[in-house]
């Protein structure tokens, strides 16, 4: 009953929004390039289908490599921090700088350093720069976040700091290694869109694009469909991760 | 004599936390430490462990390393390994081979009764049992000086009891000298030959109680006169030590 409650509460909400809307443009004759009905944006969706979902899926692969390279260096650099204090003095304000840096401001210089042929490029970069800082984040605080107890336990055993670390200090960190990935995997979509808008060019062909494209020739349903398929794919891939973060857990702590 | 503290002081940020301090466990002895919260009693389990320097004093051990085993408060035991897996951790970090680790790790779950548990994970134990791998795991190494850190202060008084006597059964087995650091009276009187009472931070030592008595202890041992007595005595050197700070 209570699963029940769940899922129907959120399906019966957001049917009345969308019957309320789709009356409101109806009664009110709202122009449909202004608001488009429901209706309407499912229609567009279904009309443009292809092109969405093709144009979806470079987003998407945008979003996987940004958060595949995010993964890699904002890792190594965690562990390089977490295993020497100086290292994380050294670079923590500039990966601070570059967390509160929005993208939008960097993408002109990144898209010229790519080389202004290579649009797709400049994007993945400049997704990668949003999914960096929640893995740094997760993966330095996860090296931190240490048993004291069981650090000394270690000590007293005479383990190496090799051991310690293979064997104590990343297997603690899963938790929150994994928690970063996650957050990162929305962060990237969202860059991907933002650094699509930012690059500012029609060659990396993704949803903003369409966005953009449907908006400047006042299509409003096709952009609606668009921003449709951007959150079911971003909401899709948080679930995605969600499950896995679940299944991670289970295995880590064995229940 | 397997450790022993001489007139050793231990500062945190210049502010003295423990000392001057002596105590020295006999080979084969089951000493207890007594204090009130905050007297430096796990500083100077640490400093028996090796794990922290003395500011002032020294620190006297025959035991090497790999010979001292450490039981804390919580069992500290990691999430993501088996039972089997943290028991045989000290055997595999020292370097003995993984086979051979497993198996002797095995044998030491079945000596604190958890045989059947060696593929379960420490989220599925109860607290007791996850206490009795933690002690298998300071068991597995066979050594010469165990230190118990208050291991039984989150457990309900069933379960300490049976530890108790379960502690004092593998004690008699490897005959490794502890020292067991608790602020329970009774169940340092129990546990030790030797009851050392500490004075309120920073600590020093108020005076020491020798119990009478066979190890491991009879059934009804904590009923006997003599028990109740060294209680009582340990409980007013306790008091005194207190009052002395204050």
């Amino acid at each position: 009953m209570k699963a029940l409650t769940a899922i129907a509460a959120p399906v019966v909400f957001i049917g009345l929004l969308l019957a309320a809307w789709e009356t409101a443009c109806r009664v009110l004759e709202v122009p449909s390039y202004f608001l488009p009905a429901p209706s309407a944006i499912g229609a567009a969706l279904r009309d443009n289908f292809p092109l969405l979902a093709q144009s979806g899926w470079n987003t998407l692969a945008t979003a996987l490599w940004a958060l595949l390279a995010a993964s890699i260096v904002a890792s190594l650099l965690a562990l390089a921090a977490g295993l020497s204090g100086l290292v994380e003095q050294a670079i923590h304000p500039l990966v601070i700088t570059l967390s509160v840096t929005p993208i939008i401001a960097i993408a002109p210089i990144v898209t010229i350093w790519a080389g202004l042929e290579h649009p797709e490029r400049a994007v993945v970069g400049l997704a990668a720069v949003v999914a960096f800082f929640p893995i740094f984040s997760g993966v330095l605080t996860g090296l931190k976040s240490t048993d004291p107890d069981l650090e000394r336990l270690f000590d007293l055993y005479g383990a190496t700091r090799w051991q310690k670390l293979t064997r104590l200090r990343l297997p603690s960190a899963a938790p929150l290694i994994l928690q970063g990935h996650k957050v990162a995997a929305s962060l990237a979509v969202v860059g991907a869109v933002v650094a699509e808008f930012g690059a500012g060019s029609g060659g990396s062909q993704g949803l903003a694009w369409r966005i953009l494209e449907a908006s400047n020739r006042l299509q409003t349903a096709k952009a609606f469909a668009a921003l449709f398929v951007l959150s079911v794919m971003g909401a899709g891939l948080y679930a995605l991760l969600q499950v896995a973060e679940r299944r991670a857990l289970v295995w880590w702590r064995g229940r | 004599m397997t450790v022993a503290l001489t007139s050793v002081g231990v500062d945190y940020r210049g502010k003295p936390c423990l000392g001057p301090f002596d105590l020295a466990v006999a080979e084969g002895e089951v000493v207890a430490l007594v204090g009130p919260s905050g007297c430096g009693k796990s500083t100077a389990m640490r400093l028996l462990a090796g794990l922290e320097q003395p500011t002032r004093g020294t620190v006297h051990r025959t035991t090497e390393r790999g010979q001292t085993s450490l039981v804390f408060q919580a069992p500290t035991l990691a999430p993501w390994m088996s039972a089997e897996a943290n028991v045989a951790l000290p055997l595999e970090l020292a370097g003995v081979d993984r086979r051979e680790a497993r198996s002797q790790a095995r044998e030491a779950l079945g000596r604190v009764g958890l045989g059947a548990a060696a593929e379960t994970r420490p989220a599925q134990l109860s607290g007791g049992m996850a206490m009795r791998v933690s002690l298998a795991r300071a068991l597995v190494t066979r050594p010469r000086l165990l230190l118990l850190d208050e291991p039984f202060a989150a457990l309900d008084e069933i379960t300490r009891r049976t530890l108790a006597d379960d502690v004092l059964a593998l004690w008699s087995d490897l005959k490794p000298a502890i020292l067991f650091v608790t602020h329970n009276v009774e169940e340092a009187v129990y546990m030790a030959s030797r009851v050392v009472v500490m004075t309120t931070g920073p600590g020093r030592v108020a005076g020491e109680a020798l119990v009478e008595g066979p190890m491991p202890r009879p059934a009804g041992f904590r009923t006997r006169e003599a028990f109740r007595r060294t209680a009582e005595a340990v409980s007013g050197l306790l008091a005194k030590g207190m009052e002395q700070a204050a």
